[in-house]
């Protein structure tokens, strides 16, 4: 009886043995991973940055190539888009929060909502295409791309925005309400500075988003490398970051350039990510006192 | 006092509208796919669209079939899912279960990284160090294929999968596994044999939700899979649904202009079968 005890005892031993060394294990791959793509993409990419590339344009003439361009045009995108997205997903989650008391409507709305965050981007660059370039004959522009980035981030903005709207205590509006405010009144001075911090932690999502996107960009936004200022520069079109990696690499074999675009972008992913931590915690801290 | 509420129901109307806009941009992505995909598929007919294994849309006389198209979305995703289910999900085991917290941390904030990364940046290593290493171990004269898209989307898809699966076995009532623990079970195998079953639903929602991711991507796959219109072969040069899209839209008219938009609408109904089969799951693991 002792020995079946202790040889079912030692099978149980291997398996839970096993088992939690595969997890580790699996664990250790990923975070392998992530290092080895962080290394190999830096110590390519770090060594082709210049000072002449970051500040100059590409010259056919010489056949220098500079990224400048790109980098503004990445700015200029993150920028328009920001602006169109903020008061349209903050607005939404306001209704949703706020003034929705058909639950039906709600749901439509919130499965909409996820519809649209799992909808490919390559699917945003074309319906942005045929709709903003062609139908509202806005061209290939920055400005059509940053509208197309517009409704893929509407959901993230919207959600982040609604979450922190969740966590105004409901007392809050009573007193306000109490006080004999209207409706406006008490989201225009209490819920709505109460969701400053979803509002910002959707930007920083954004953000992050709109750095990495290219395939919702290629037929929205363009390959041009002209050095334009803002406004000028929504109405032409433009590549960003990634379009010019994309670019550079598949079709004219720039390998070096390449890399040195991956390792800013690599650098900003990084940041971005930092950045939301901070922001994340520090909200969630400012939560547990009130 | 009237003029308030005018005001107010003013506003009302703004923020409904504000709410609605969401459901307004589905309709209207749904709306111009519709409209932009019926024509060519009308005109090629939907089987021949649909099951012709040829596709040469520059040809004298143009084919368009996207049969080879299907499958190797089809396979390539499969083949992301059965690579990239297995590490994730055993790394969402760890971090939510096993991990200590300084770790979990640091792995969590390594997963958040790799969820961030660009599209193009995973094209552009995989061009540069998948590739040749597949041509070099496998001794074939291109190592752009089916199996470097693979590879590439299996590492694409790690965070989703582990960040959804890690939401699903911490929302596993802890009385579950205090009472698998009294009952004499290990640490392990209580996770294994209690949590992961108890968490089911949120971990098949983070199957498909990498499904859906898979099947979508675009950049990254169109630098490392050849992009030959071929059926797939494991280590053949390979085109996706999404790559069919963007690799010949920039230069494409006519009737193979609308065949593209057509090949947009396929695979925007997987990805809304896809998204249904995400909401199922998701509901069900909220019960």
């Amino acid at each position: 009886m002792k020995t079946v005890n202790s040889k079912i005892n030692a099978k149980r031993k291997i398996k839970v043995v096993l088992l939690r060394a595969l997890c580790g294990i699996s664990a250790a791959f990923t975070c392998a991973l992530v290092l080895f793509l962080l290394v190999y993409i830096l110590a390519k990419g770090v060594p082709n940055i210049s000072w002449e590339l970051l500040t100059t344009k590409r010259s056919y003439l010489t056949g220098k190539i500079g990224i400048l361009p790109d980098i503004l045009n990445t700015v200029y995108i993150i920028v328009a888009t920001l602006i169109f997205v903020l008061p349209l997903g903050v607005g939404a989650a306001v209704y949703l929060t706020e003034y929705a008391k058909n639950k039906r409507i709600v749901a439509v709305i919130e499965y909409a909502a996820e519809t649209l965050s799992g909808i490919p981007s390559i699917i945003y660059g074309l319906v942005g295409m045929l709709f903003f370039c062609q139908f509202l004959n806005m061209q290939t522009s920055l400005l059509a791309g940053a509208l197309t980035l517009v409704i893929m981030n509407l959901p993230t903005v919207m959600r982040t925005t609604q979450e922190s709207l969740k966590t105004v205590p409901q007392s809050y509006r009573e007193g306000a309400f109490g006080l004999g405010a209207g409706k406006w009144r008490v989201i225009r001075t209490v819920v709505l500075p109460g969701c400053i911090d979803g509002v910002i932690t959707g930007c920083i999502l954004s953000v992050g988003r709109i750095l990495g996107e290219s395939a919702a960009l290629l037929f929205t936004a363009g390959f041009a490398h002209a050095l334009n200022g803002f406004f000028e520069g929504l109405g032409s079109a433009g590549a960003t970051l990634t379009v010019s990696l994309y670019v550079y690499a598949k079709e004219q074999g720039e390998f070096g350039v390449a890399f040195a675009i991956a390792a800013i972008l690599m650098v900003l992913t990084l940041l971005v990510n930092l950045l939301a931590m901070l922001v994340g915690r520090r909200f969630k801290r400012r939560q547990n006192y009130e | 006092m009237k003029k308030q509420k005018a005001f107010e129901n003013f506003v009302h109307g703004i923020f409904l509208i504000l709410g609605l806009i969401t459901v307004g941009f589905v309709l209207l992505i749904t709306l111009y796919l519709i409209i932009a995909g019926i024509p060519a598929i009308r005109k090629i007919g939907i089987w021949d669209f649909l099951f012709n294994t040829k596709w040469a849309s520059t040809a004298s006389e143009p084919s368009y079939g996207i049969l080879p198209f299907i499958l190797t979305s089809v396979y390539g995703t499969a083949g992301a899912i059965v690579l990239g289910v297995p590490v994730g999900f055993l790394t969402s085991v760890y971090l939510a279960k096993l991990a200590p917290a300084k770790i979990r941390t640091v792995v969590s904030g390594a997963v958040s990284l790799l969820a961030g990364i660009p599209s193009v940046v995973y094209g552009l290593v995989g061009m540069m160090v998948l590739v040749p290493g597949i041509r070099k171990l496998f001794h074939i004269p291109d190592g752009a294929s089916l199996f470097a898209a693979i590879i590439v989307l299996a590492i694409m898809i790690l965070p989703s999968i582990i960040n959804v699966s890690i939401t699903a076995l911490e929302a596993v009532p802890k009385e579950y596994e205090d009472a698998s623990l009294a009952l004499g079970a290990t640490p392990v195998e209580t996770y294994f044999r209690v949590s992961v079953p108890a968490a089911k639903s949120g971990i098949a929602a983070a199957v498909v939700l990498g499904v859906g991711r898979a099947i979508g991507e675009a950049m990254a796959v169109m630098m490392v899979s050849g992009n030959a219109p071929n059926m797939p072969e494991l280590f053949g040069s390979v085109r996706f649904l999404t790559t069919a899209v963007a690799s010949e839209m920039s230069y494409s008219s006519g009737l193979q202009r609308q065949a593209l938009f057509s090949i947009a609408l396929v695979l925007f109904l997987f990805i809304m079968l896809i998204n249904a089969a995400l909401n199922f799951f998701l509901k069900r693991s909220k019960e």
